[in-house]
């Protein structure tokens, strides 16, 4: 890389394919329409002329089947980056991936990590209709011997799958669709990514916003909007999402005195409800108000534009929940 | 059974209260509507009622100390299920041990007047950081006002406190003389009911000007012809007119409360009361449409000198359906009023004078006054308000009927 230049979030996730596959011989690219159809998002469009049919290699439509097939892989001693559509489609592989990937180096004492890279994206805001659209992100953070990250911005998307293949456990990579479009400017920190560790995405005083995915530009579209009213928002970008980075959170919470977490799951039993009680456990004597969530709608993720952008964390109610906490106004 | 008496929302934005002094003794028997504390509140001293009948188990609360709304008071021995509604459930579990803390609170009138819709706690409200910090810097919190959710009580509340002056320690000074403090709790009252009010309520005003001269020429009769006692005031027409014409047309009597509005049964109509220190309340002339003139002109009498003195009761100043505000006094030609939240209506009366007026063709002089309304756009529209007005002014014209 050299010097800052804008691409878009889809590019960036493709040049850090690209550029692992150059790097090492033992990486590969698997999954459903890789190959020729370029990448149900055209991520990995061209990637089959550049580097032929052994390393960009397409599946059939069996996710427990290529998915194992690359947790087989990873044992051999390969590096397999296996590409699920969506988190949605995932559920179908998710024995392969919660009973084996997850557990075999701790039920073999260490013998046998499994070094795989599962890709899928996730997340709704394209009109994909319930069964395209959701963020399971949750459901896998919870599962110990996986890692589970989430870029949010260029620099992580062009970063963060060198750090995952650099990794000996499964990692989970998850990359929102509402994003693949996102434009920005990729600088030299991707080069230097890591796999863990929230990030402080934007600095201020009177609350913290915890997020992840695409609810961060939410986040920043709140922060401006409540910046206008004297409230100056700092974020939050969770971007591992398992481990989740306690420390990060609690120096700006300790900081601000008050949290909201936005969150695209649904709030039952979501990443916002964990990272809520964390805040509580280590940060109850820090709080001048209670902790406050803003998650997706619990309703399968509706197909028509307009219910689908209310069933979202959007700005407005982000900037409510805010203003919640500042006063008993409303 | 016990129940637990907690201290009541005295109106809208009131947060919390001083008990200054408790007329009962554990022991004492109770009735609904006795008067059994003395409050101090933002609108002056109130004298508190208690709503249910029993015998005093405990006073909780000592006088003097400031406390938040719904903070448990006294504890009420009671025979009613009604206002005891754990009772069922004691006998179901074989009436073993159940606490009065794990009672569910009595339905309280005038809860909601508090504009919060959470469910009252004994506790201070006040964030696990503030009390930290308050701890730090050695801030006494009982005394804090809280900014935040709720009116918790914030760090930067306990900075700010730290930075004012320190209260004195000892127990407070007896409270100023009720209703006064221009410049103080009740100029805070006045200002957040009123900007709730102009930020929450679109406001339609209409108006329209009335040859009151049959009237004022009846009422010069009428007290002519009876004991000084029993003499009227031009208001005490007009509170009975507004009365009247409430109980004909829904939609000006009444609460808009969480985003519905409620006809209220029963019309009390609230008069505005100037306060010589400065400041206003609008107690209620309770069941205002069904009492004849004199027995109004009473109590309108009898609720200015309490009012004056800060000695008002705590259902008084809830009660108003809707409110007269007179600036006849002040001699200017009309009022335009705001609405006191919940209410959805204040009717407004500039001065009477004598103006030249058409009548039959001809410039003549006679009594004039303009009567105003302020309505709630939410609830009624200004056809409605139009014929509103217009029942008023003509009750006002035979005052002989009311």
């Amino acid at each position: 890389m050299t010097g800052p230049a804008r691409i878009t979030y889809r590019e960036a996730v493709k040049q850090s394919i690209r550029e692992a596959l150059q790097a090492d011989a033992r990486v590969f690219l698997m999954g459903e329409d890789v190959g020729k159809y370029g990448g149900c998002f055209a991520v990995s469009k061209g990637l089959l002329d550049e580097f032929g049919e052994e390393r960009i290699r397409d599946t059939p439509l069996s996710e427990s089947t290529f998915v194992g097939a690359g947790i087989g892989a990873a044992l051999a001693g390969m590096r397999p980056i296996v590409e699920v559509m969506t988190v949605n489609f995932s559920l179908l592989a998710l024995d392969q991936i919660v009973n084996t990937a997850a557990t075999l180096c701790h039920m073999s004492g260490g013998q046998f990590p499994v070094p795989v890279v599962i890709r899928m994206a996730t997340g709704a805001g394209r009109q994909l209709a319930a069964q395209h659209s959701h963020s399971l992100e949750a459901w896998y953070a919870h599962v110990p011997g996986l890692r589970v990250v989430e870029p949010a911005t260029i620099d992580d998307a062009r970063g963060m799958l060198r750090a995952a293949l650099a990794c000996p456990d499964p990692v989970i990579i998850f990359e929102p669709i509402s994003l693949y479009n996102l434009e920005g400017e990729l600088t030299e920190a991707a080069a230097q990514v890591r796999l863990d560790g929230a990030r402080v995405h934007r600095v201020g005083h009177d609350v913290t916003l915890v997020t992840y995915g695409a609810s961060l530009w939410r986040c920043t579209a709140a922060a401006d909007v409540l910046a206008a009213d004297g409230i100056d928002a700092e974020i939050v970008d969770l971007r591992s999402l398992r481990p989740l980075d306690d420390a990060t959170i609690l120096a700006s919470v300790r900081k601000t005195r008050r949290a909201v977490i936005v969150d695209e799951g649904w709030r039952s039993g979501s990443l916002a409800a964990e990272i809520g009680l964390r805040i509580v456990e280590q940060g109850f004597y820090d709080l001048d108000a209670p902790v406050a969530r803003v998650c997706a709608e619990e309703v399968p993720i509706p197909y028509p534009k307009h219910l689908e952008d209310a069933a979202l964390p959007a700005p407005e109610r982000i900037v409510a929940a805010v203003r919640r906490l500042f006063s008993d106004a409303q | 059974m016990l129940s637990e008496f907690r201290l009541p929302a005295l109106g809208a934005d009131m947060d919390d209260g001083t008990i200054l002094e408790w007329h009962i003794v554990p022991g004492a028997s109770v009735k609904r509507g006795d008067v059994v504390a003395v409050v101090e509140t933002d609108k002056g001293a109130i004298d508190v009622e208690i709503f249910m009948d029993g015998i005093v188990r405990e006073i909780v609360v000592a006088p003097g100390t400031r406390i938040p709304v719904g903070t448990v008071v006294a504890l009420i021995e009671t025979e009613d299920a009604a206002a005891a509604p754990v009772a069922t459930l004691a006998g179901e579990s074989g009436g073993e041990g159940l606490t009065p803390a794990a009672a569910p609170a009595p339905a309280e009138e005038g809860r909601r007047e508090g504009g919060s819709t959470a469910a009252p706690s004994d506790r201070l409200k006040i964030s696990p950081a503030a009390r930290r910090r308050a701890r730090a810097l050695d801030v006494d919190v009982a005394a804090l006002h809280g900014t935040g959710p709720g009116g918790a009580i914030t760090v930067e509340d306990v900075e700010q406190a730290r930075a004012a002056p320190k209260p004195s320690p000892t127990p407070p000074p007896p409270p100023p003389p009720a209703g006064a403090g221009e410049g103080g709790g009740m100029r805070d009252a006045i200002a957040a009911a009123m900007s709730r009010s102009k930020r929450e309520i679109p406001h339609y005003y209409l108006s329209t000007t009335v040859d009151v001269t049959a009237t004022t020429e009846w009422l010069t009769a009428h007290n002519a012809a009876v004991p000084v006692t029993q003499r009227l005031l031009f208001a005490a027409l007009l509170v009975k007119s507004i009365a009247l014409a409430c109980r004909e047309l829904p939609g000006f009597s009444g609460f808009h409360r969480e985003g519905r509005y409620e006809d209220s049964p029963a019309v009390h109509v609230g008069v505005a009361v100037a306060l010589r220190g400065g400041g206003l309340v609008a107690p209620a002339i309770m069941d205002t449409a069904d009492k004849p003139l004199t027995t109004l002109m009473d109590d309108f009498r009898a609720l200015v000198t309490r009012a004056r003195a800060g000695r008002l009761r705590a259902s008084e100043l809830a009660a108003p359906t809707i409110i007269l505000t007179s600036l006849g006094e002040a001699s200017v030609d009309a009022v335009f009023p705001i609405i006191q939240p919940p209410q959805v209506a204040i009717v407004g009366a500039g001065a009477i004078a004598e103006r030249p007026w058409v009548v039959d063709g001809k410039v003549v002089p006679r009594q004039l006054l303009t009567l105003s309304l302020g309505a709630d756009h939410r609830v009624t529209d200004g056809r409605l308000g139009a014929q509103f007005l217009a029942r008023i002014a003509a009750r006002l014209l035979e005052p002989a009927s009311l």
